[in-house]
């Protein structure tokens, strides 16, 4: 197996002549956690969009475990193994909590009904939410549907799991849980997190790629990001000690 | 006792209820039921789209005349007998359905409303248009001696009456196991938030499609029956008015219930049927009820039951 699961060649989003993103290549590591970050406006969010089909690239190329999926619609990019949560939290707030998870579960099993029960009822306990499966989505706390929402990527054993902005909104305990939750996922499943808390990046990455203006800036551990001169005074700005 | 086992238990004993009320109802009430079954099926039909897919049609009535013109031409001009005259109406509300869907899924919201709405138009203007066919506004009565189906003389209203109960029990098992089944709770996933259903890994469009398919099939069948059942065929039936009948009585039984087509349907009946016993301004009396149920019972009469006491009800 490659040790490459992901890759973008010349990934570019054009809204008129504005580019939100310009020629981004980026390649993920497979069975790692690679986290996505950069200032509000780099391109963060349209560039997973691209990678997951939900916003059509203007030209580039997305290479998902040696297969251009380039032209592939969003559902059959998701039927290949990509899970995406979305960063403004997107459930079906009319339904239980049971109902979302085992919509998101049936498109594999299916018809059978025992396993998607099974199936969702170890999600929800992993996610420690089964004690409130038969509440409609809507009526939860903001930070218990942000959970949700990564119980909805979770059940579908996903090979990557994009998670845009996960830990926005969650209590201190709660950020706590989902790092430990993301570790525990960490050897099967590759994760692409964009995050903009610096804390749980630094607890859950072992590789980071910088966007900036639209644009790489920088990619590589963790440590190298933070000696990284250009990062810093694009996005931790160096001129605080000045 | 399980929510499947509950859902089961329901719908067989709506039928049960219905068969029995035939042997209780005099038989001004029993004509009456033969024509709110045949409805309620046709409102079936529009809930699958608009209750459970949450796509508003506003031109059903397309395919309730496209069934009823299938199965009453293919009878009067080419003197066909009437069970393959049904399959006619039917494949023929098939193929409009697929046609129709194929067409107007590339637009949604308001503009799935107009796109639908003009294709009744159209629908209905070509009725008038072959008036030499069709005989137009006038219409034409299927004659007496033609409509049997596997011999038995449906005319009667005894035979009416069941032949009316078959198709809607058949097509309300129908709906109550769609709609539990998976391709049920996708387009219902649709209904309420079609983006996270794509991005589960989804094909939306096409599910979107089958539900237009379906639905439109449901209705032309309904209006098939209606045309065997009660003799007559006549664009009336393809007016805009026949496409607003189905949204009413949805939404006043309860949009994405089971029960709601065939509760709306008997409901709207006899207010009118009662309000103009009472009074000539009888609509003004319908439209007051109407108003104040849309008031306090916004889900419609299911639909509250629904949300106060029966949470399991499908």
């Amino acid at each position: 197996m490659a040790a490459v699961i992901l890759e973008t060649k010349g990934l570019t989003k054009s809204y008129g002549g504005l580019n939100a993103n310009e020629d981004v290549d980026f390649e993920l590591r497979r069975g790692k956690v690679t986290a996505l970050i950069g200032p509000n406006g780099a391109g963060k969010s349209t560039f997973v969009g691209m990678v997951s089909g939900r916003i059509p690239a203007t030209r580039g190329q997305v290479i998902f475990d040696g297969q251009d999926i380039s032209a592939l619609p969003a559902h059959k990019r998701i039927q290949l193994g990509i899970a995406y949560t979305f960063q403004i939290t997107s459930v079906y707030a009319g339904l239980t909590l049971r109902e979302n998870i085992a919509i998101a579960a049936r498109r594999r099993l299916g018809k059978d009904r025992k396993a998607v029960q099974t199936k969702v009822s170890g999600v929800l306990e992993q996610v420690s939410l089964l004690d409130r499966a038969d509440q409609d989505a809507g009526d939860l706390s903001y930070g218990h549907q942000r959970v949700l929402e990564i119980a909805m990527g979770l059940v579908q054993d996903p090979r990557l799991f994009i998670l845009d902005e996960p830990t926005q909104g969650l209590a201190e305990s709660e950020v706590d849980d989902f790092v430990t939750l993301i570790k525990t996922l960490v050897g099967d499943t590759t994760i692409l997190l964009i995050e903009h808390n610096m804390d749980v990046v630094m607890r859950t990455a072992d590789y980071i790629h910088v966007l900036d203006n639209g644009r790489s800036l920088a990619s590589g551990t963790p440590e190298e990001i933070r000696k990284n001169t250009a990062v810093q005074a694009a996005y931790l700005g160096t001129d605080v000690d000045a | 006792m399980s929510d499947t086992k509950r859902s089961h238990l329901l719908h067989l004993g709506v039928i049960a209820v219905l068969f029995a009320l035939f042997f209780v109802l005099p038989a001004y009430h029993v004509g009456n039921l033969s024509r709110i079954m045949v409805l309620a099926v046709y409102a079936m039909g529009f809930n699958l789209l608009f209750g459970y897919t949450g796509l508003l049609s506003l031109g059903h009535a397309l395919f309730f005349a496209t069934g009823m013109y299938g199965l009453g031409m293919a009878m009067n001009s080419f003197g066909i007998a009437a069970e393959p005259a049904l399959l006619i109406g039917l494949i023929c509300a098939v193929v409009m359905a697929a046609v129709v869907g194929f067409l107007a899924l590339r637009t949604s919201g308001v503009a799935f409303m107009i796109v639908t709405l003009m294709f009744a138009q159209a629908g209905y203007l070509t009725i008038l248009y072959f008036g030499a066919y069709t005989r137009g506004d006038e219409g034409f009565v299927i004659p007496q001696p033609d409509r049997m189906i596997a011999g038995i003389d449906i005319t009667g209203e005894t035979a009416r009456y069941f032949a009316a109960l078959i198709l809607f029990a058949v097509v309300f098992l129908l709906i109550a196991h769609v709609v539990r089944s998976p391709f049920g709770r996708t387009l219902v996933a649709i209904r309420e938030n079609e983006e996270r259903t794509r991005m589960l890994g989804y094909d939306t469009d096409r599910h979107k499609l089958k539900a237009v398919i379906l639905s439109g099939t449901i209705s032309g069948l309904a209006g098939a029956a209606y045309a065997l059942l009660f003799g007559y065929a006549g664009a009336t039936f393809a007016t805009v008015q026949y496409s607003i009948f189905p949204l009413l009585w949805v939404l006043l039984g309860g949009a994405g219930t089971t029960l709601g087509p065939i509760i709306g349907v008997a409901f709207m009946f006899y207010l009118i049927d009662l309000s103009s016993s009472v009074t000539q301004a009888y609509m003004l009396i319908a439209g007051v009820v109407l108003v104040l149920l849309t008031l306090f019972a916004p889900q419609g009469l299911a639909g509250e039951l629904r949300r106060r006491v029966m949470r399991w009800l499908p």
